[in-house]
């Protein structure tokens, strides 16, 4: 169940040992090879040539109109913008403080929703619900609901008496602010999969550990936790790659304001992109490529190894 | 991403290219058939209203041409749809777009048509020519609607009642907003991050006061000898920021307010001045009915008080024809620039947007009433103390100028910082525009 739900780069990066008998009849089946060319066209079409070429055009001064080559020009200019400096540092917070909360939180409400609680369909429902909300909706209404002077969030603080923060105004906060967004917005697909972990545990074990008079903290570090590795293996993956390129949700809520103090590194790509710096927002592409694959290839490898 | 968004939008310009081709071998037949043209402006509410004015007028004149209008969203979005479109010849006939520095970034020469040759082209305001032309020193856009100046919208009833002058001066800009917040109840400098655009006006704005300091600033930025960072006249812009910022001169809301918080603001009283583009008090009577009179406009104040000029954008856009436009829809669309720039487009262009300056076509007069920041404008136009905004004297425009701003403005970065990150970022526009002196 759990790896049914991983996207596409969760289950590539994965290295591919399960089920090699299907696998293997698959080959010796009735299917030739020329089944593959045409989804070999629109692969070839759509994502290795449009790859390639942003390879190439990232070593270019391009306008759209005519390019030029200048070779490692715009990686040197992009690795010396303050913007990108700070966009690489908030990136990393960012990825790590989303993915960090979903583990946690989707772990404790998978727990509570597995238990025997009035309403936990519809407490299911609930938790998934902001999952299927669109992430600039959800920003746009976020944006409003924390306006410091007028927002529904400073109002309710200011009725208990306190005087809530300019949450996407104040440079130290703005980052944290969309982070917890991102927090509420996911945690619902987290929760998913850890109920389906949850579940898939066979009552024996808990039953036996009972016997043996275990508390309920050692059944859950004991037990729980070490069986749903697999689980929490697919929720770190899936929100650390989607914490890295995230973009949508930042730029919906502050553009990556105020300054540059909730850049990251696809809102600094983007605004490169916007400026008319093609080449530039292609070599900036480019370093996002290496930089997600160079966290979560070798993180992938050592979750899936640890599982074995 | 660029990438393959551009070849979506190559295979969409396609279909839409070849429809319009077969309609056109449809009315290359009959010589005076009906025409369709399209006209592609920014989504504003102004421009609605300007442009709804000027095609009825125009259509009623030319009974035999219709105009259909296309929208795009304004600022960057929309240069790139600009760009996008001229790349894979599936611009509209007419299309309205800045002049001065962005201009060059869509290669006129190689995209636009070229309009000397026509009637108006001896007609108009010289800052809005200079800064209508190609490399190639072609004249590449027509005028539309009227310039405005960019300085310190102010609150009339709210300086005449505490006895304020007119400042001239930096130090006397800053006395007026003492005596202000001194009296109370009323936020001396309205500044509106929220909409991050809006920040970059103590900079741009103060222009006028870098180029009476130091004349040949444009020439020298352009070639690279001079920046913000190392021009002290030009460093002043940013040390504004700072200023009022440091003062406790702003409003509470100052980070997350709007240009139309703003404007409201400024036009009820509830702040007294706000560096602003003359333009935006054409909305005025939208956000506070019958407050249009109250509002003024004032320079920015430099340190000399002889020469504090007022930093005027001879329109912020033009009408161009892309080169894409061919045989009756070139000369409908050449007809509709023409009309234009006539009193009665002129006439039709100011009642959808009120004018807040003067007319840049000379052929053109405005009305005996127009609004307090026209007049203030004007006077400052008539008085000879107008000076282009350095994108129409100069190419280089950083694309982070409005973040820069708001960095100083929420206390992130220092005014010299500032002024050094900004002349870093205007060096990757210059590189690629291929400017000499930059590599």
């Amino acid at each position: 169940m759990a790896s049914t739900t991983s996207t596409p780069e969760a289950t590539r990066a994965a290295p591919a040992e399960p089920a090699p008998k299907s696998r293997g009849s698959r080959r010796r089946g009735p299917y030739p090879y020329w089944f593959l060319i045409i989804p070999g066209v629109i692969y070839v079409v759509f994502f290795v040539v449009p790859t390639l070429t942003s390879f190439y055009f990232s070593f270019t001064r391009w306008d759209l109109f005519t390019s030029r080559w200048i070779g490692l020009d715009n990686y040197r200019t992009f690795f010396q913008e303050q913007a990108l400096v700070i966009g690489l540092r908030n990136t990393l917070i960012y990825a790590v403080l989303t993915s960090g909360l979903k583990v946690v939180l989707g772990m404790a409400l998978a727990i509570a929703l597995t238990s025997r609680i009035i309403a936990r369909g519809y407490l299911r429902s609930v938790i998934f619900f902001p999952v299927l909300v669109s992430a600039i909706g959800v920003g746009l209404t976020f944006t409003v609901l924390m306006n410091p002077e007028k927002g529904l969030i400073n109002n309710a603080l200011g009725h208990v008496g306190v005087d809530g923060p300019g949450w996407l105004t104040n440079p130290s906060l703005a980052l944290i602010s969309v982070a917890l967004v991102d927090v509420w917005k996911g945690v619902g697909l987290a929760t998913v999969i850890y109920i389906a972990g949850l579940v898939s545990i066979a009552g024996e074990y808990n039953e036996a550990a009972q016997v043996d008079g275990a508390s309920r903290w050692q059944l859950f570090r004991t037990i729980t936790l070490p069986l749903v590795r697999p689980a929490t293996a697919s929720v770190i993956t899936l929100s650390l790659i989607g914490g890295l390129r995230s973009f949508d949700l930042i730029y919906a809520m502050t553009k990556g304001g105020p300054g540059f103090a909730s850049d990251v590194i696809a809102s600094v790509i983007y605004k490169q992109y916007q400026a008319g710096f093609y080449g530039l927002s292609t070599a900036g592409s480019v370093v996002l490529f290496l930089l997600v694959t160079l966290i979560v290839v070798p993180l992938t490898r050592w979750l899936n190894r640890a599982e074995d | 991403m660029a990438v393959t968004s551009s070849i979506a939008l190559v295979a969409a310009g396609c279909s839409a290219g070849s429809l319009g081709s077969s309609s056109d071998a449809g009315s290359a037949g009959g010589s005076a058939a009906a025409v369709t043209i399209t006209y592609l402006i920014p989504n504003d509410d102004a421009t609605a209203a300007q442009t709804k004015a000027v095609i009825a007028a125009f259509q009623a004149a030319n009974p035999g041409i219709t105009i259909n209008t296309d929208t795009r969203p304004g600022g960057t979005d929309g240069d790139n749809i600009i760009k996008t479109r001229l790349a894979t010849g599936d611009m509209a006939e007419v299309f309205q777009y800045n002049n001065g520095s962005l201009l060059q970034a869509i290669k006129p020469e190689q995209n636009l048509t070229a309009l000397d040759d026509q009637p108006w082209a001896g007609q108009l305001d010289d800052n809005f020519a200079a800064s209508s032309k190609g490399t190639d020193g072609k004249l590449y856009g027509g005028p539309i609607g009227t310039a405005f100046g960019g300085g310190v919208l102010y609150n009339i009833p709210v300086y005449k009642k505490l006895g304020l002058e007119i400042p001239k001066t930096w130090d006397e800009f800053m006395a007026n907003s003492k005596k202000i917040k001194d009296a109370g109840g009323v936020d001396p400098v309205e500044q509106t991050y929220g909409e991050s655009w809006t920040s970059q006006l103590f900079v741009l704005g103060d222009y006028a006061n870098v180029e009476a300091a130091v004349p040949d600033f444009a020439t020298k930025y352009t070639a690279n000898q001079a920046g913000y960072a190392n021009t002290p006249a030009a460093l002043a812009g940013f040390e504004h920021i700072q200023a009022v910022k440091d003062a406790g001169y702003l409003n509470k809301d100052f980070a997350s307010a709007t240009l139309n918080d703003g404007m409201k603001a400024v036009a009820t009283g509830e702040a007294a001045q706000y560096p602003q583009l003359g333009g935006s008090a054409a909305n005025i009577e939208n956000l506070a009915p019958g407050k249009t009179n109250d509002v003024g406009m004032f320079a920015l104040p430099g340190n000399d008080p002889a020469s504090n000029n007022l930093t005027v954008w001879p329109g912020t856009s033009a009408l161009y024809i892309p080169k894409s436009a061919e045989g009756d829809k070139l000369d409908a669309a050449k007809k509709f620039l023409t009309f234009v720039t006539t009193q009665q487009g002129c006439d039709a262009a100011i009642q959808g947007s009120p004018p807040q300056g003067p007319f840049l076509s000379k052929a053109c007069t405005l009305p005996s009433t127009v609004s307090q920041v026209a007049k203030d404008t004007q006077a400052y136009f008539d008085a000879g103390h107008a000076t282009p905004a350095l994108e129409f004297k100069s190419p280089v425009k950083g694309p982070n100028l409005e973040q820069i701003c708001i960095q100083v403005g929420t206390g992130q970065e220092s005014a010299a910082q500032a002024a050094a990150l900004y002349d870093k970022d205007v060096k990757k526009q210059a590189q690629q525009l291929n400017l000499p002196g930059w590599d």
